[in-house]
């Protein structure tokens, strides 16, 4: 018996009114960001949110934080309804969701020192510490993160990309949160730095029992860190599964050409590779098309593809695939 | 010997900023024979793109290029502008990161296409015209005849880069510099970029820098890669013995701290510790020692040259082997 998801997300719904276009009112465009999502997050999990862009996992990132209206379904928070509770006791489980983002430097206020970037939330969330003992929080938590404690008067400017994520790290755990949400979180950063947050977020995970939802288009770094991974296109779940079948044994078509279109850093593998090349390029997320949003890219597409979208069904434990014709690369 | 269709020697570039001079590249050294494709791979501040705006002469206002480049043996570093425009699109062409900013907003493809062949090749118009749908089919752009006509924002990132790419190769160039050319696209696109750039190295000939932070994609296409860091080569080897024999301790870190998606099971990644060098206060010595675990004493002091190790092969590191110091 698997523990009691922390976070259960059932038919979730982001729409964005895109406003009339055209003489005399014209018709409403509708962006269907995340359209119809479901997963649950187990406690110390991490689940890793995979696609291209426009696929919408940054909007449900925010959008299981609460931090966009949502059009339909159900985010449940160890059993309760977040759309149920009111703004203030919404307020006091922030504590324990947080988020980090792409860009490390553009999310840290450049007129904040790093000890008071750090702080923020932690005062915001206990307003009755004393100063000292804020002081001695935030300095433990660089130390935890990597930074060295004397630098805590320093403005973030004065930082390089990789210890600014390390400052946003430190700023999202300060409160000791369940879940993080980390949106992007090193893609900007340089190859060698990217090892260090990585291992980094491991590390605390391990340590705090953390579960994360880590999303990145890099689909090696997803694989490296994560235990199950979502992999989405413009808005709906094409596949998820653990870590290991989800690569080893991918059954949607789109899985299986996304897989194949990273690059391996091995010259013999990769020039010997047949790789599966999608033609076309990604339909507009305003205009999806009808049935199954991937059967204008896909090489097994039927008449039956444009008619119906595939549910989302088991093939096995923990593997759900929505295809038609879901199976095996040669199949 | 056959002439390199690149020969830079001694390569130079320096910022002049209020807060001093910036070394962007410090006595850089390479070449690129015919047909062959160059990857060159550095992080962010490597110097691996300023090599090539000095090339190009698209260097920022603030910036100077000094020593020596020679495109089939003529030098091209310091001629007057109109002379190196003769070599700048119809010999060597470039294609950028971002196609939208490099491709003009408010001309069709049409017209940015055929002035490229009126000017270096006295074409007339319909003929220009000609010669440009060929060759936007011959990148695989659906319905060519008919997009010509479009302006730049009409066509998906994936299309833009193809329009980019035809563009470069108006010209017959026989180099072509590709700057992260796949680098802002998603990357089932980036895989048909990849495939179509492989395609045309087969039926062009023509020479290639590739230049990326993503070694996956040099691994593919690149004959020879050559390691840049803190404005320095510091490795140079055939794509095989940089990724299965790395001398050089920043190449072999780079290569151990990236995840790969073929391999299994969990193993915590190796890092390269510390920051990437600061250009306006880099470290004395090897460049790279402050952050090489193979580092002595040495190396703070002595800054490495550039040496040879075997056959087409080169390193800056005083180190005859990897793990000769624990």
């Amino acid at each position: 018996m698997s523990p009691a998801p922390l976070l259960s997300v059932h038919d979730l719904k982001v729409h964005f009114d895109i406003g009339r276009h055209g003489l005399l009112g014209g018709h409403r465009h509708v962006l269907k960001a995340v359209d119809g999502i479901s997963f649950d997050l187990r406690p110390g999990e991490t689940l890793g949110l995979v696609g291209e862009s426009g696929c919408g996992k940054s909007t449900l990132g925010r959008a299981i934080l609460r931090l966009l209206p949502l059009r339909g379904g159900r985010t449940m928070w160890l059993g309760q309804d977040l759309a149920r509770l009111d703004a203030e006791r919404m307020r006091g489980l922030r504590r324990e969701m947080q988020i980090i983002f792409q860009d490390p430097l553009a999310s840290l206020n450049p007129r904040m020192t790093v000890g008071q970037i750090i702080a923020e939330p932690l005062i915001t969330h206990q307003p009755n510490l004393k100063t000292a003992e804020v002081k001695n929080r935030v300095k433990a938590m660089m130390a935890k993160v990597g930074l060295l404690p004397n630098q805590i008067n320093r403005y973030p400017h004065e930082f390089s990309g990789g210890q600014c994520q390390r400052i946003g790290i430190a700023r999202a755990i300060i409160n000791e949160p369940k879940l993080i949400v980390c949106d992007e979180p090193v893609s900007a950063l340089d190859v060698s730095i990217q090892a260090q947050i990585v291992n980094l977020l491991m590390d605390l995970q391990a340590e705090m029992g953390l579960s994360l939802i880590f999303i990145s288009h890099n689909l090696a770094v997803v694989r490296h860190i994560s235990h199950r991974v979502m992999v989405l296109y413009l808005g709906k779940v094409m596949e998820i599964a653990d870590r290991d079948s989800l690569y080893a044994n991918p059954l949607h078509p789109y899985t299986q050409a996304l897989n194949s279109a990273v690059p391996v850093p091995d010259p013999d593998i990769e020039r010997a590779k047949q790789r599966l090349v999608l033609t076309g390029d990604l339909p507009s997320p305003l205009n999806p098309p009808s049935g199954c949003p991937f059967r204008t890219r896909c090489p097994k597409a039927t008449g039956i593809c444009a008619d119906v979208m595939p549910p989302l069904e088991s093939v096995g434990r923990d593997h759900m695939v929505a295809c038609h014709h879901a199976g095996p690369i040669s199949g | 010997m056959t002439t390199p269709v690149l020969q830079v020697s001694d390569l130079t570039t320096t910022f002049w900023t209020p807060e001093g001079d910036v070394h962007a590249v410090s006595d850089v050294s390479f070449h690129i024979d015919r047909g062959e494709t160059l990857g060159i791979v550095g992080e962010s501040g490597s110097g691996k793109s300023q090599i090539f705006m000095s090339v190009m002469g698209l260097l920022a206002r603030n910036g100077r290029a000094s020593g020596s480049v020679r495109v089939t043996g003529e030098e091209i570093l310091g001629v007057p502008l109109n002379r190196l425009n003769q070599v700048r699109g119809a010999r060597m062409s470039m294609i950028f990161q971002d196609p939208m900013t490099s491709l003009n907003p408010y001309l069709t493809v049409r017209r940015q296409m055929t002035e490229v062949l009126m000017t270096h090749r006295g074409m007339n118009e319909s003929a220009a015209a000609k010669a440009a749908i060929d060759m936007l089919d011959r990148v695989q752009i659906p319905e060519a005849g008919r997009r010509i006509g479009m302006y730049p924002h009409e066509f998906s990132g994936g299309m833009r880069q193809r329009v980019m790419i035809a563009m470069a190769l108006l010209c017959g160039p026989e180099l072509l510099i590709a700057d992260e050319p796949t680098t802002a696209l998603d990357v089932t696109v980036q895989a048909q970029i990849l495939d179509l750039l492989m395609q045309l190295k087969r039926d062009t000939g023509m020479a290639i820098a590739l230049i990326t932070h993503d070694l996956g994609v040099i691994a593919g296409l690149a004959d020879r890669v050559m390691v840049m860091y803190g404005g320095r080569v510091v490795e140079e080897a055939s794509a095989r013995d940089t990724f299965k024999r790395p001398q050089h301790p920043y190449t072999e870190g780079l290569l151990k701290s990236m995840p790969r998606l073929d391999e299994h099971g969990v193993k915590r990644l190796e890092t390269i510790g510390g920051q990437p060098p600061n250009l306006q206060d880099l470290p004395g010595g090897c460049t790279f020692h402050p952050r090489c675990r193979y580092a002595v004493a040495r190396c703070a002091v002595e800054r490495p040259l550039l040496r040879q190790t075997d056959t087409g092969r080169a390193k800056a590191c005083h180190l005859d082997h990897l793990g000769d110091v624990a």
